[in-house]
């Protein structure tokens, strides 16, 4: 399996980070930004990466199954986290994930027929400071509220 | 030495060397601290909280096996809080745990029972139903029973590091977090049992040994294993004069809780119904049942007709017959049939090693030698495949030590993923690419199998550091003890010349000898016989039995007492498991042809031929205690020159791989039936 010339170049910068024997570091870098590029964890990227870590297909498992991040299945082309721990749960998380699944129509874990939106409900993503905060792709958006949040989704469905 | 740290458990002062974990130091004054994940040997985990003790001045409890200890520091290991606290934990773990001990192969062995009986956890408010998930049967051996398992990840972690084979991973996180293998649904790996064996509840079983029995039913038998050269010490363990388990149930013995498929499996050619009960004469055309007193009568008048005569005889000994046996063997044959035509089939050139080891004493590396020493060179051996716990010694020592391991072969190893370096060359040649690194090491041990013999033997000696000790690595349980023993033509017990070299193998088998008699041999497969008479001791019709005049059935060695000498020249006691009826020890047997004969060789006991073989076989006078209480003794060489006559030699390596074991590896099924065997090949 190959990937582009850019994430090529990404990955073998990032091998030589970790010193001799523990090339395992890598791994999970190395994992989400494939991820990115070809948008699911694979069988196919399953061995791949184990070819070039010189780990098992099973070592290489255990981490995706560990991680939520991972994910075997494409997301939509928004992947929608909303927040609902305690800080964003304190001031109104869990409405805005109410609304989230209504507005799309999408439960936990869902990607929409279309492939346009998928949904997550996410532990704290760090951004308590402005609660509640939803996550779309690499993107923050703080202080959310259903209004705002449908207003998000339009901009969202307009790119 | 690590300077020592002093501090209390329990009130008891103790010094320890710093760095040592509390749960060992602990251990050290008589106190055990319960502990499901941490294992001495592998990787750090803390998973269980067992282990959680109080430290004075630590705001909680801490885990005494990932807690190295401190100056003065106050541990209390048994206080109402700490009590509480492992109750807590046992509830968790068996929230969703089955509860079937009455049938749970591990009951009256769990670690999981006795730590409830002993911290009292025998309530449970989970009132919920519990979550059935039905066994998985991984390979042959090794099942499955997922609602047991209390995740302390032992068994993924022998496997990694101990195994080198990381065939267990653990998938999921959490709640939801399972033991899973290789293959999906299936284990493709070395079959070792050795997760099962360290598993502390009845998570994975034995397909060999499931739902058959209740440890207290049993009884145990430590021996040594009768498969390859290592000699790793098995506890058999029989019910009802059956072998129905094998493991190393105590640790004892220099191969600590390791075994092999072989050591832990292969022991159902026992019971195979192809076995041999009653003796042989052959009839016509025929091999006919026949008493043993007709047998031994025809057999002992036909030596004793030969021999009045000055006839040839010509004599097959084995790689798997215990000291005494080939001691007796070689002194019958020298003695009382007046030839040197002995012989066995050889497999490392250990001959060309002693003599070339002379006048330097102590060269010779023990299995734990393997363990400690700073540099360990292998060449042209496959020791995954042929030496399982030399192998394993190895990467125990890389992982504890940081041992720098080369590795000299044409083909890949396993012991290339924890290499320093790997020269992909044969033999002398390969070590010279890296004779300047191994120059350099101090403290050396070389392994070399059947890539270097001969004249190469020397020159490996000289080409390496003084100080370098060796291991000259042979195919079976006892192929060390065989040469030691003077199954040589040219050679008497302890590497004494003989007067007049005989016959080797590959000569006897081709010449019209009067009489050939094959103990524990087959050295005719795939070859008509040539020779007058032929009788032969044997557990099966193998392919040389079935041409024999005479067959004596023969108990294998699990059913024998007396000694091994494994490839590292230690001697170990074997112990008789099960009684047979029908075959005897070829000592037995022996002792009845000398007597049938009218020749009064020493008895054919095996307490008496090993006190014989102390006394006279140089090397052999080994302490009796360390002998009887069943631990290894290291024998001597001669240190000096071996004086070989003739030399029409063939030194090869059957290249048995983990699941093969000559001709009697064929007659296990357990080895026979994983897939793993059509996988995995030794390349030359
Ligand atoms: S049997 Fe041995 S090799 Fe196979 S999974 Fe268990 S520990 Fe690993
Ligand atoms: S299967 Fe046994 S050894 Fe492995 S994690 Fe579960 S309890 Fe521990
Ligand atoms: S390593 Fe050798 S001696 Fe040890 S159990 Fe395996 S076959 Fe037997
Ligand atoms: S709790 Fe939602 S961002 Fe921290
Ligand atoms: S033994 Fe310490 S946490 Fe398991």
């Amino acid at each position: 399996m190959t990937f582009s010339a850019e994430l090529e170049a990404r990955l073998a910068d990032m091998v030589k980070r970790y010193p001799p024997g523990h090339l395992r570091g890598a791994l999970v870098p190395m994992l989400l930004y494939i991820q990115d590029e070809v948008g699911a964890i694979t069988e196919d990227v399953v061995q791949e990466v184990a070819t070039r870590l010189q780990l098992t297909p099973l070592q290489v498992e255990e981490v995706v199954g560990y991680y939520s991040m991972l994910r075997r299945q494409p997301a939509g082309r928004h992947h929608v986290q909303v927040c609902t721990n305690i800080s964003c749960l304190l001031r109104g998380g869990e409405k805005v994930w109410d609304h989230a699944r209504r507005q799309l129509n999408l439960q936990h874990k869902e990607t929409s027929p279309d492939g346009q939106f998928s949904l997550e409900e996410v532990e704290c993503i760090g951004a308590c400071s402005w609660a509640p905060a939803v996550q779309v792709g690499y993107d923050y958006y703080h202080e959310m509220s259903p209004e705002k949040f449908d207003e998000l989704v339009e901009k969202l469905k307009n790119q | 030495m690590p300077e020592l740290v002093k501090l209390t458990i329990d009130g008891k002062e103790i010094e320890v060397p710093a760095g040592t974990l509390v749960i060992n130091a602990a251990r050290q004054v008589g106190i055990e601290i319960p502990a499901f994940c941490y294992y001495e040997g592998l990787a750090l985990q803390a998973a269980c909280r067992m282990c959680l003790v109080e430290v004075e001045k630590a705001p909680k409890l801490l885990t005494a096996c990932t807690l190295p200890v401190a100056k003065d520091m106050i541990v209390r290991t048994e206080t109402p809080q700490v009590a509480a606290a492992r109750k807590g934990m046992l509830e968790f773990l068996l929230a969703n745990h089955p509860l079937d001990c009455p049938v749970c192969d591990k009951g009256g062995e769990c670690e999981l029972q006795d730590m409830t009986f002993r911290y009292g956890a025998g309530e449970s408010r989970f009132s919920e139903e519990k979550q059935h998930i039905e066994e998985q049967q991984w390979s042959p051996v090794v099942f499955f029973d997922r609602p047991r398992c209390i995740l302390c990840f032992r068994c993924v972690r022998i496997c990694n590091e101990g195994m080198g084979v990381a065939a267990l991973g653990v998938i999921n996180r959490g709640a939801r977090s399972e033991i899973a293998p290789n293959k999906g649904d299936h284990l493709e790996c070395d079959e070792c049992g050795m997760c099962i064996d360290i598993c502390p509840v009845g998570a994975l079983t034995s397909g060999i040994y499931r739902y058959k029995t209740r440890p207290w039913e049993m009884e145990y038998a430590g021996t040594i294993c009768t498969h390859c050269a290592d000699g790793c010490k098995t506890t058999l363990s029989v019910r009802n004069g059956r072998v129905i388990r094998g493991n190393n149930r105590d640790h004892s013995g220099i191969n600590g809780e390791f075994l092999c498929v072989k050591g832990r499996y292969a022991f159902d050619f026992l019971e195979h119904p192809e076995r041999l009960h009653q003796p042989l004469v052959r009839r016509g055309v025929e091999l006919q049942h026949a008493s043993w007193k007709e047998a031994v009568a025809l057999v002992a008048a036909k030596f004793n007709e030969v021999r009045e005569r000055g006839g040839a005889f010509g004599v097959i000994g084995s790689a798997r017959t215990t000291n005494e046996e080939n001691f007796y063997l070689q002194k019958f044959a020298r003695s009382w049939l007046n030839t040197n035509n002995i012989d066995h089939r050889r497999s490392g050139d250990v001959v060309a090693l002693l003599d070339a080891l002379a006048g330097l004493p102590g060269s010779l590396a023990t299995t734990a030698d393997v363990y400690h020493a700073g540099a360990v060179l292998i060449v042209g051996a496959d020791l995954a495949q042929q030496h399982p716990l030399l192998s394993f010694q190895v990467r125990a020592n890389v992982r504890h030590h940081g041992a720098r391991v080369y590795v000299v072969h044409p083909h890949p190893q396993r012991e290339d993923k924890v290499a320093a370096q790997v020269v992909r060359a044969r033999g002398l040649a390969g070590i010279g690419q890296i004779r300047e690194k191994l120059a350099g090491e101090q403290s050396l041990v070389v392994l070399f199998g059947e890539h270097i013999q001969g004249a190469d033997v020397r020159r490996l000696v000289e080409m390496l550091p003084a100080t370098a000790r060796y291991v000259a690595l042979v195919d079976y349980a006892n192929s060390r003890g065989a040469l030691d023993m003077g199954l040589l033509p040219d050679l008497l017990p302890g590497y004494q010349p003989a007067p007049a070299p005989g016959l080797s193998l590959q000569e006897m088998v081709g010449a019209s000898l009067d009489v050939l008699w094959v103990v524990g041999a087959n050295p005719l497969q795939g070859r008509a016989r040539a020779s007058g008479f032929l009788v032969v001791q044997e557990l099966f019709l193998t392919e040389t039995a079935r041409q024999a005049d005479v067959v004596f059935p023969a108990a294998a060695a699990y059913e024998k007492t007396g000694s091994f000498t494994n490839v590292c020249g230690e001697v170990q006691r074997l112990k008789k498991g099960p009684a047979v009826a029908g075959p005897k020890t070829d000592l037995e047997i022996m002792g009845l042809l000398a007597r049938q004969m009218g020749h009064e060789l020493a008895p054919p006991l095996p307490e008496a031929v090993f006190e014989e073989i102390r006394r006279s076989v140089a090397g052999y006078n080994i302490p009796y205690a360390t002998f009887v209480t069943g631990a290894a003794s290291a024998t001597q060489y001669p240190n000096g020159p071996i004086a070989r006559q003739g030399s029409s030699e063939l030194i090869r390596s059957a290249r048995d791989t983990l699941f093969t074991s000559g001709t009697l590896g064929r007659y296990c099924s357990v080895l026979n039936s994983v897939r793993e065997r059509d996988l995995v090949r030794v390349e030359e």
